[in-house]
């Protein structure tokens, strides 16, 4: 059964279109929630929404930053689940964290959350192939979509165990490195997705150091689409609200669309 | 039971794995297929054994304390680790791993440190091997371990501020985690405990099990047999997993001690954090907590999974100690032996002091991990 993000980016990707997938942190500023429907208003195709961890180790200082204010400001993982829950969104949603906040839950009790709050697919950034068992069994169960990471670093022969792994789309890395914004779009971006794309059909997204209209765009030029977190993020810890936040988002969109 | 090799899976029952991102995943993955050739190749052996005796110093002696024995009722016999060059165990594991990226073709090494010993030991190593260097280290650390960071830039390594969270050992971890995932195609790193993915908590057991080894040799002409404790601190626990490895397989009480702010242990809440399910000190809803204690190495709310396997099966356990007992064993050796301790070692020390009427008349084996000059200005400070 494809779920509802594999379907939405599907498509996109059927009318010749790229995907835009925006990141946000959970939980930061107390009008997170109203960003996340600007955004989606804004033309975002599905939303990862980051529930913040104190040791966020894929992360660069711009989401450890938005990690440490929404933290201080005493956001839990369920607050968020029960905010996403009475929300009419109107586009996938993903949550991304990791692995320790699910495994504190309970690795079904979360992936169970995560349904009945409404939300499509789960991120893991510190959970790959080889630890996936218990969470993709729970994820599985209670109808998850699995998001999987494919890096620059990683061997041709992992590539298809883990596009057959993955749920909703691929997340191509596209940089030795963590979250952020660069000023160049890495030439391991190109590299990564289209190693990606060679081998599956599902929808291949690159992010990580894809911060601008432009890189989104060239990005795209190999891969189904982008993610863009630190950009997004920037803008809301630089106290942008909604308006401010969606009209970034409506750059990228005009960008990928013409 | 022994303490025995993990498989390619890293587990030691339910704890362990490789919880890490699928960049790094390739570099564990050759790193522990790098290390189960080198374990295995006589060559690879010779060297690194050349290396402990020639430039490290080892063996260490074990030291009986008769002033001491005397003071707590009970045979105290100390492993002297703190005799090695650099000042502690550190160095065993980071000349292992050392040779090991020499091997793997690696030219820099990244470390994270807290008290700055193994940070140290890293900068020393890559100063011998002509590699670069880089230690991440919490800028609290960095305040109150000031003369490691001096001897770190002197041997040529870079030291870098963590300024994340606590600033202390775990966001030095975070850091150097990042960094490595920055430049893991030369770059090795080089984790200063049994802690963090596959197969660290496996390879640096075994890099210090000649701590464990020599002990057991030594014991058998002091004791005739093996003691009836054996103890060491526990930050990460690398010293105790080096010194328990030589008698896990033995009738020995293991003891671990850990600072009662940072007894992951204690808490027994099992967690995933840099690379590995363990116990750790977190709340709730998974957040993890800042550890505090009295020495820098050993300020880390969670400890390596082979630990965590050794409390659950009841092999060994694991007793808290409070800053203050800590600040007694610290002058209490020094008063009664003439050995100045590590605030890490002085944990070992303060356990016994407090649980000698378990153990009269009893030989108690202690790891003593390191020596106390980088703790001399933090003692001035507190004792005045
Ligand atoms: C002397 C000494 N002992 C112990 C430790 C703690 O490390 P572990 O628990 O890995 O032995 C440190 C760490 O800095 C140390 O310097």
């Amino acid at each position: 059964m494809t779920g509802g993000i594999e379907s939405a980016l599907r498509a996109r990707r059927e009318n010749d279109g790229k995907c835009l997938v925006p990141y946000l942190t959970g939980g930061l500023g107390d009008n997170w929630l109203e960003t996340v429907m600007a955004v989606a208003d804004a033309g975002a195709d599905a939303i990862e929404i980051g529930v913040p961890f104190s040791d966020p180790v894929m992360d660069g200082p711009t989401i450890q930053e938005a990690n440490d204010r929404a933290l201080a400001s005493g956001t839990t993982p369920q607050r968020i689940l029960d905010t996403l829950r009475d929300a009419d969104i109107g586009v996938p949603i993903a949550v991304m964290t990791y692995a320790n906040i699910v495994y504190r839950m309970g690795w079904d009790r979360f992936m169970n959350e995560l349904s009945a709050s409404g939300v499509s697919g789960c991120i893991l950034p510190d959970i790959p192939l080889e630890e996936t068992r218990d969470w993709t069994a729970a994820a599985d169960e209670a109808g998850v979509e699995t998001v999987m990471f494919a890096a620059p670093t990683s061997p041709d022969d992992r590539l298809p165990r883990i596009a057959e792994r993955a749920g909703g789309f691929v997340y191509a890395v596209g940089l030795l490195g963590i979250t952020g914004v660069r000023a160049n779009l890495a030439s391991s971006a190109l590299e990564i997705a289209g190693r990606v794309k060679a081998i599956t059909d599902k929808p291949v997204l690159v992010g990580v150091g894809v911060g601008t209209p432009a890189q989104a765009v060239e990005v795209s030029e190999v891969a189904d689409g982008a993610i863009v977190g630190s950009a997004v993020v920037q803008r809301m810890l630089d106290g942008a609200g909604p308006e401010g936040v969606a009209e970034l988002i409506a750059e990228f969109r005009a960008a990928l669309d013409t | 039971m022994t303490m025995a090799d993990p498989t390619h899976e890293g587990r030691f029952g339910d704890f362990g794995g490789m919880f890490v991102p699928e960049t790094l995943v390739p570099a564990c993955i050759e790193l522990d297929k790098a290390f189960r050739e080198a374990w295995a190749d006589p060559s690879f052996r010779n060297e690194l054994d050349y290396l402990l005796r020639t430039y490290a110093g080892r063996p260490s002696p074990i030291t009986e304390c008769a002033n001491l024995s005397e003071e707590l009722g009970c045979r105290i016999l100390l492993k002297r680790e703190d005799l090695n060059h650099t000042g502690s165990h550190k160095i065993n594991n980071v000349l292992g791993q050392g040779l090991l990226a020499k091997r793997m073709g690696k030219t820099r090494l990244v470390a994270e440190t807290g008290a700055g010993q193994h940070g140290v030991a890293t900068a020393t190593v890559a100063a011998l091997f002509d590699m670069e260097c880089v230690v991440y280290m919490g800028t609290v650390d960095i305040e109150r371990q000031k003369l490691n960071v001096f001897r770190m830039k002197l041997l040529g390594s870079e030291v870098v501020a963590a300024e994340s969270g606590s600033q202390t050992l775990k966001d030095a971890v975070n850091e150097a985690m990042r960094y490595w995932v920055s430049a893991v195609e030369d770059t090795h790193y080089c984790l200063g405990s049994v802690m963090g993915p596959h197969p660290y908590p496996w390879m640096v057991r075994e890099f210090h099990r000649v701590i464990g080894d020599e002990a057991r040799e030594q014991c058998r002409d002091l004791l005739d047999g093996v003691p009836d404790v054996v103890v060491a601190c526990v930050g990460g626990g690398s010293n105790a997993a080096g010194i328990f490895a030589g008698f896990a397989d033995t009738d020995a009480v293991l003891v671990g001690a850990e600072p009662a702010g940072g007894a992951a242990v204690g808490r027994a809440v099992p967690g995933i954090v840099h690379g590995s399910k363990s116990y750790l000190m977190q709340d709730e809803w998974g957040q993890v907590l800042e550890a505090e204690s009295i020495s820098a190495g050993l300020d880390y709310p969670g400890i390596g999974p082979e630990h965590a396997h050794l409390a659950a099966t009841g092999r060994a356990r694991y007793e808290p100690v409070t800053d203050a007992e800590v600040v007694d064993a610290f002058q209490l050796l020094s008063r009664t032996e003439g050995i100045i301790p590590a605030l890490e070692s002085a944990h070992a020390i303060a356990w016994i002091a407090k649980a000698k009427h378990e153990f009269q008349g009893k030989s108690v084996l202690i790891n003593l991990s390191g020596r106390g000059d980088k703790d001399v200005n933090q003692m001035m400070d507190i004792l005045g």
